[in-house]
């Protein structure tokens, strides 16, 4: 591979790739992104990778090993071009008979594929799978297509032809005003319109300019930039170019936490790639603008995706956020003027540019336009990472696109937001879902986290759950913050281990208020969320902690008694069977009993029994 | 100049001046226990809380790290603000409530007793000796590692740290005296960092006057003669 010299160079070269390429030719794609990793993916790579060649195979199909597909939940994912046979769960047992069935006789393999468990049908192709439906997957939808390790698949998706417009005489004003007529909202939490930054920091005084994309993605649960840097790099760096060309900026950053191996990975291979033909580096495509980018490895701190933390983080001091009344676009990194997005927003980049800002604006809703990716996760049966329009309600998300609740049980809440999200009870399930709606029930956006919860969590465990993980990620520098949040946890392990006081809800949102108020960074000003929306909605449930001593979800062990409803219980023994401390007894066909003193408060007597007979007391 | 309004008052000053220092200046009282006008300011402990008023927009930001702004209207002693600082308070109170500075002011807020659990936390982290150390001594013998409850200052490892000089300034600016310093004979000892210093004895009077290390650091960073510092200031022709 060489330079390109010119944007015809590159669609001559893109003309040339797609030209080699059969479009009917059969292709194994393999997801292999994180989840699909732990699913051992790679060891069913190799196998069909043998059993091609064994079968004497190799010119007749190609196979592809993918970035993340979403469908996490029914990994390892195997879908088969040109027709789009899906196939889930796959084994490396499984791969000799897909390759003598599906590649060589065209027959289907029928125990692989996917069944709707609510209508029990199989679904042979993948645009049927009702996980994927009702997404519109127009930042994700490449990463089942194209071969992350491979510049050229990026190509010929259309990969760098947003550059290479761009490059062809639009001026950087009109990408800014391209990108603001497109009311791109940050994607890492704020929300702040995307093009309204880049024209502050391209007026903003000095001659070095620097751009920066934020992978610190640190929520538990949300994993979406890690599977778009994992499996689409190029959509990433091109945004982030185009950016650096509207900005004036000749200096990129891509901050990724050093957990994140594929990523960095992936992502030194892209950048590789892009600067061997000449779409990163000096003179870009013939032009005489220079873009290079650096990746910056964090070190695992919630708190370094907060921009000016990373910053710090950058620059090699310890990431702390500091004052905010300098903004970063006018003095950030080495105090030069600095703009910084998110992977998601990088990624909105090109598309926008490609299709234009009205196209843009006929998705989403009012103030929030585009797409969003979400990681679904939780007590819900499709956990994956699902792209939906903006506007589009909670309820659609969880029940059409996650298959509603595991095991029948009863939806109570959802946390959106990441760990400083709230928690959004069932009657907003109806809610669309975008930036300022979500804001308005006391939750947020985030980085597009959202866990599912079912009658089996107990609202005050979940707060007590997120308050650890923040007092641990808060920098400790700003009293409130750090005491804050110790304190507030502190009350929340009272109230779950049955010391629970009266005026312990009111000291909650008193202390929530004030490390709200009046700490220093974002992490601060949203810590109290899980606490103050799980009190807003869930008042009832703290109540009986503190008064009852009662968790009536049976989750804080302290204050949860399974005890043998004699009336329903018809003596199968299933409890004493499943019982791991031999706490229950009793004879055949006669109720049993539990005996409190042996009891480790599993449940698993509760969740095996299906006479209903096992109640939390 | 910038025009701007504290507690109604109508005040002009240098641009560039921290709200803390122009609201003093008028006679504002705000607590503050991270700021010294030496050093850069923090904003850690959050007790010199102010609400500002920027067009129609109102927030309540910590003082001693905010700039004078043209038009901006502040508010020192909004319900807020006493009861904001007065929380912040009662959480230090808590996580030093044996530090007699601490107790005083917390009692100055109104404040007997905290409704938190009490810890026995003798610093409160606001960063006045790390930043003396780096910004005004030069050498950062000491600054913060880990974060969130696991916050401490410390020097590298816990040990003693090479580049201290043992000149005692952390001690000198601490609000809570928790660094430990003392000089015993001819030692100089820091309880908190771990360390102790041989102290340089006066040719002519032979009172141990300062650390040998510190002395030969400054020394040697002034340019001075060589047996410059043999003698104390006090017998220094």
């Amino acid at each position: 591979m060489s330079k390109l010299a010119s944007t015809a160079e590159l669609e001559n070269l893109r003309r040339a790739l797609l030209d080699k390429r059969d479009p009917g030719e059969p292709c194994i794609t393999i997801c292999s992104g994180t989840g699909c990793h732990a699913y051992g993916c790679e060891k069913v790579a190799d196998a069909f990778r043998k059993e091609i060649i064994k079968k004497k195979l190799s010119r007749k199909v190609k196979l592809r090993t993918t970035g993340c597909h979403g469908f996490c939940e029914r990994g390892p994912l195997v879908v088969i071009y040109p027709k789009k046979i899906f196939y889930q769960r796959v084994k490396i047992e499984d791969v000799s008979e897909i390759i003598s069935e599906t590649i060589i006789k065209e027959n289907l393999v029928e125990r692989l594929l996917y069944v709707d468990p609510n209508t029990k049908e199989k679904i042979i192709y993948e645009d049927d799978v009702p996980f994927y439906k009702k997404q519109q997957r127009l930042i994700f939808g490449n990463n089942g297509v194209i071969d992350p390790t491979c510049i050229e698949d990026y190509l010929m998706a259309g990969g760098y032809r947003a550059l290479a417009k761009i490059l062809n005489g639009i001026s950087p004003e009109t990408v800014i005003d391209t990108v603001k007529n497109a009311n791109l909202r940050g994607r890492g939490g704020g929300g702040f319109p995307a093009g309204v930054k880049w024209e502050s920091c391209r007026k903003a005084k000095g001659d070095v300019r620097y751009v920066i994309c934020n992978a610190d993605e640190g929520d538990p649960g949300a994993y979406m930039d890690r599977s778009l840097l994992e499996g689409n790099p190029h959509s990433v760096l091109e945004g982030m170019i185009i950016g650096a060309y509207a900005i004036g900026s000749n200096q990129g950053y891509v901050y990724v936490r050093n957990e994140y191996p594929l990523a960095v990975h992936n992502l030194t291979i892209a950048i590789k790639q892009a600067e061997r033909y000449g779409l990163l580096g000096t003179n870009i495509l013939g032009s005489d603008f220079a873009f290079k980018v650096k990746i910056g490895r964090g070190g695992g701190a919630f708190v370094c995706g907060e921009s000016s933390a990373l910053m710090a983080s950058l620059e090699g001091s310890v990431g702390e956020p500091r004052a905010k009344h300098i903004h970063t676009v006018e003095s950030g990194l080495w105090d030069k003027p600095t703009n910084l997005n998110n992977v998601e927003t990088w990624a909105n980049v090109p598309l926008i540019i490609n299709k234009g800002a009205g196209w843009y604006n006929q998705i989403g809703t009012e103030g929030s336009k585009g797409t969003k990716i979400f990681s679904l996760v939780g007590k819900v049966n499709n956990t994956g990472l699902v792209e939906v329009p903006m506007g589009i309600t909670l309820r659609e998300v969880i029940y059409d696109i996650g298959g509603g609740i595991p095991g029948g049980r009863k939806f109570k809440a959802v946390q959106t937001g990441g760990p400083s999200g709230g928690c959004i009870p069932e009657q907003y399930l109806d809610l669309p879902v975008d930036f300022d709606r979500l804001s308005e029930v006391g939750s947020m956006m985030g980085s597009g986290g959202m866990i599912v919860m079912d009658e089996r969590n107990c609202m005050v465990d979940v707060a007590k759950y997120f308050l650890n993980f923040l007092k641990d990620e808060s920098c400790g520098k700003c009293t409130s913050c750090r005491e804050g949040t110790e304190r507030m946890h502190e009350i929340l392990v009272d109230i779950t281990e049955g010391r629970g006081k009266d005026l312990d809800i009111e000291l909650l949102e008193e202390l929530g208020e004030v490390v709200a108020e009046t700490s220093l960074c974002a992490l601060g000003g949203t810590a109290p969320n899980p606490v103050l929306s799980t009190i807003r909605y869930f008042r009832e449930e703290y109540e009986t902690h503190i008064k009852d001593k009662r968790c009536p979800a049976g989750v804080c062990k302290e204050l949860t008694r399974y005890v043998v409803d004699r009336e329903n219980c018809v003596g199968c023994g299933r409890c004493k069977v499943v019982c791991p401390s031999q706490a229950i007894t009793g004879k055949k066909k006669k109720p049993h009993k539990i005996n409190q003193k042996k009891c480790v408060k599993c449940g698993a007597c509760f969740e095996n029994c299906k006479f209903n007979a096992v109640k939390i007391a | 100049m910038v025009k701007l309004r504290i507690d109604g008052k109508e005040i002009e000053a240098k641009e560039g001046t921290m709200l803390i220092e122009a609201a003093r200046e008028v006679g504002a009282v705000i607590p503050s226990l991270c700021y010294n006008e030496e050093l850069p300011p923090y904003g850690a402990c959050r007790l010199c809380l102010v609400e500002v008023k920027r067009g129609k927009q109102s927030r309540i930001t910590t003082s001693c790290n905010y700039p004078v702004m043209e038009g901006i209207e502040v508010s020192t002693t909004s319900e807020k603000v006493l009861k904001y600082r007065r929380i912040n308070m009662e959480l230090i109170f808590a996580r030093c409530p044996n530090s007699e500075t601490i107790k005083e002011m917390a009692r100055e807020m109104g404040i007997e007793k905290p409704r938190f659990s009490l810890k026995d936390d003798d610093c409160i982290l606001c960063g006045l000796c790390v930043r003396a150390c780096k910004e005004v001594v030069g050498v950062s013998a000491i600054s913060f590692v880990n974060r969130g409850t696991n916050r401490w200052v410390a020097t590298p490892f816990f040990d003693h740290s090479a580049v201290c000089i043992g000149c005692g300034s952390c001690a000198y600016v601490c609000p809570t005296q928790c660094i430990g310093m003392e000089d015993v004979g001819d030692t100089r000892r820091f309880r908190k960092w771990n360390t102790e210093f041989k102290l340089k004895a006066c040719k002519v009077c032979g009172y141990h006057f300062a650390p040998e290390f510190q002395l030969e650091y400054m020394r040697k960073k002034a340019n001075l003669p060589k047996d410059y510092f043999d003698t104390c200031p006090n017998c220094r022709p």
